[in-house]
């Protein structure tokens, strides 16, 4: 079995900067980051802030969060006594890559990007924006040095693995052969498609065929535009993928006890490690608990088919049920921490009801840390 | 068609779809089971790259192939495929360019890579054409499948996902990835299509049910059901449980009637209606929109074989 995480020692290191919740969709990474800002602003009185990514509506509504305006927000009722405090803030994506885009170029060139139907697609649509945005704010959030800690919540990807690939997917695509291949005519004035060597002829033709030759002139003309940003846009990922193997980042992996969710979090933890990217633990979310473990599923059940009283044989039919649904998330957990035997856990307990309001969040920090 | 069209499950496409960790892959698999009864042949289709398919049914990660995964009772078979988006666009070059050497060209020269990552929508274009495809696909005048189940991308992305057009429109005003996606669109508008959203009865899933089944009908694709996925037995129906009773049925039972034990199953009782109220308020919710809805059971033994089984003759049942 593996040690358990201790939750109040990492919020209370000063040392520890950015915490980063990953895991599977569905797995409360949204309500655990946000449990572990309140946390630490209450309990470790740090100045923390929570980046989520997507939150549920009534969750964000509890962090006083409306809109997704990148503005970190003061979360009120708060307790301050230690000094802490706890903002929260949504990502805006599309504002995120504009200000990067600002930042790297005049502004008429900027000004040329936006209206680049290219460009409306990829910083709205584009499968990886939203991760490398989320570690371009992270980024951003730890320059000021404004916060003594940062919680991150990463998107709902397809892959809990995306936000660590898709900033390096992007420079890369930023800085691929095949885009110095469509600059070609940016740079020498001549047509692309003036090219002769065999498999671009061969790949224009294609395009041309596939894609409609508008689209060529909209994408050369994007790819001309950000020509001077490349640099820029390399340069910050490799910045904040440097900040996510540091020391002062620790990663939380969330994983309910389900298959595909603990399934996710082990190949999650197998990348973490093969990248050298400080793996702090795992949280087991939403683990159902008894009181009345003692008294077992096979027992209660025979006792509820035995007996006449109505009132008695459901309360052990319940009983029973959660027996199982324990031993179940019990076996489902245990996949996990058998095979990452030296990665730290902690477990939060199954609650009646969904968590939207800051009392709910500090019960989930309270748990966190029993 | 006609004589293999299944009367409950009308369409010949069912979009599964869902919040992630709703148990749509589950789900999925267990109607292409159920469409397969009595003889038929249905394919079970994935785009995510996330071979839950393969995982489900504990076999080898699935090739861009078309591979019988499942066998039914009465002579029925599942297929499996697992869509590649830059495999889906050689193939496509293929087939309409004859592209074969120029193909592998492409690849190398890291067009493919380029063009699946830079346009999404080309991607998603890519991922449902293929899905038309095998559902219109026949041979000698005979559909090769009755029915083509997609295990699609959960619930934040599906609107997205299926309103190719849209997306495509942004990027091409012409060309065949225009047609190719004008194609989809009016398939996923049509009576051979349904869309089903999974839910537990939970609030978040249950939520973005509802805001995925509004953001469909927007786009008017034709939607299914709502599916219920672990709906657990009401029990406690009378909504009461005091502790003096509860000890007088232990004692009968012949179990314990400690005050650890009295108060840890009343406390688990009290925590389980709860649960029940939150259940019922949010099936209300899901009654209002109208759609219907079908509850399959929490599978005590997970989602093996005969767990499968057991959803898909609950499924045909509805």
């Amino acid at each position: 079995m593996a040690e358990p995480l201790d939750v109040d020692r990492l919020l209370a290191d000063p040392a520890t900067r950015i915490i980063v919740c990953c895991g599977a969709g569905g797995v409360g990474k949204t309500t655990t980051a946000a449990a572990l800002g309140v946390r630490a602003a209450e309990v470790h009185g740090r100045r923390t802030v929570v980046l989520t990514i997507d939150p549920a509506r009534r969750l964000a509504q509890s962090m006083g969060l409306s809109e997704l305006d990148n503005t970190p927000r003061q979360v009120k009722g708060i307790d301050g006594e230690n000094g802490g405090e706890l903002h929260a803030m949504m990502l805006d994506m599309k504002r995120t890559f504009d200000e990067v885009v600002q930042q790297h170029t005049t502004p008429q060139r900027a000004a040329e990007i936006f209206a680049n139907p290219f460009y409306q697609a990829m910083s709205s649509t584009f499968s990886g924006t939203q991760e490398y945005m989320a570690m371009e704010k992270l980024g951003q959030l730890r320059a000021t040095d404004e916060w003594d800690l940062i919680v991150v919540d990463t998107p709902p990807s397809r892959s809990a693995l995306d936000f660590l690939d898709a900033p390096a997917r992007l420079s890369r695509f930023l800085d691929g052969r095949m885009l110095r291949l469509l600059l070609a005519p940016a740079r020498s004035g001549k047509s692309m498609f003036s090219l002769v060597t065999a498999s671009f002829g061969l790949f224009s033709r294609a395009v041309q065929k596939i894609l409609g030759a508008q689209l060529l002139t909209d994408l050369s003309g994007f790819v001309a535009a950000l020509d001077s940003m490349f640099g820029g846009f390399r340069q910050r990922a490799d910045e904040t993928y440097r900040i996510l193997q540091d020391p002062q980042t620790a990663f939380l992996l969330v994983a309910a006890p389900e298959k595909d969710a603990v399934r996710e979090a082990a190949y999650f933890a197998e990348r973490l490690v093969a990248e050298r990217m400080p793996l702090a633990g795992v949280v087991l979310n939403r683990m159902h608990k008894s009181e009345i473990s003692g008294l077992s599923a096979e027992r209660s059940e025979a006792a509820a088919a035995a007996t006449d009283q109505q009132m008695t044989a459901d309360a052990l039919r319940v009983h029973a049920a959660l027996m199982r649904q324990i031993e179940r998330e019990a076996s489902v957990a245990a996949t996990f921490t058998d095979a990452f035997p030296g990665v730290p856990a902690a477990s939060i307990a199954a609650q009646p009801a969904d968590v939207h309001d800051v009392d709910g969040l500090r019960t989930i920090g309270t748990l966190l840390v029993s | 068609m006609g004589e293999h069209v299944n009367s409950r499950w009308p369409a010949r496409l069912h979009v599964v779809t869902g919040k992630g960790g709703t148990g749509k892959t589950t789900v999925a698999a267990a109607l292409a089971l159920g469409l397969a009864a009595g003889g038929r042949r249905t394919l079970l289709v994935e785009v995510e790259g996330r071979q839950g398919i393969a995982q489900l049914f504990e076999v080898e990660p699935l090739p861009y192939k078309e591979l019988r995964i499942a066998q039914v009772a009465g002579g029925g078979e599942v297929r499996a495929l697992a869509v590649d988006p830059e495999e889906a666009l050689l193939e496509y070059l293929d087939m309409f360019y004859h592209l074969g050497a120029a193909g592998r060209a492409l690849r190398k020269v890291g067009a493919i890579d380029f063009a699946t990552t830079i346009a999404p929508g080309l991607r998603d274009v890519l991922l449902t054409g293929k899905v038309k495809e095998a559902t219109t696909r026949s041979h000698d005048g005979r559909r090769i499948y009755d029915a083509v189940v997609l295990d699609a991308p959960p619930t934040g992305r599906i609107g997205r996902f299926l309103n190719v057009t849209a997306e495509t429109a942004k990027l091409t005003k012409v060309g065949p990835i225009k047609t190719q996606s004008e194609g989809v669109a009016s398939l996923l508008r049509s009576p051979i299509t349904a869309v089903h959203v999974v839910t537990l009865l939970e609030e978040m899933p249950v939520q973005e049910t509802l805001d995925a089944i509004a953001e469909l009908k927007a786009l008017h694709i034709s939607l299914g059901r709502i599916i219920v996925n672990g709906a657990r037995p009401a029990l406690l129906t009378a909504g009461k449980v005091t502790k003096a009773e509860l000890k007088r049925g232990l004692a009968e039972a012949g179990l314990p009637v400690d005050a650890a034990t009295v108060n840890g199953l009343a406390a688990e009782a009290k925590a389980y209606l709860t649960r029940r109220d939150l259940e019922e308020s949010l099936r209300g919710e899901l009654a209002e929109v109208g759609r219907p809805t079908i509850e399959l059971p929490l599978l005590p033994g997970g989602a093996d074989r005969a767990g499968l089984d057991e959803l898909a003759s609950e499924l045909m049942r509805a």
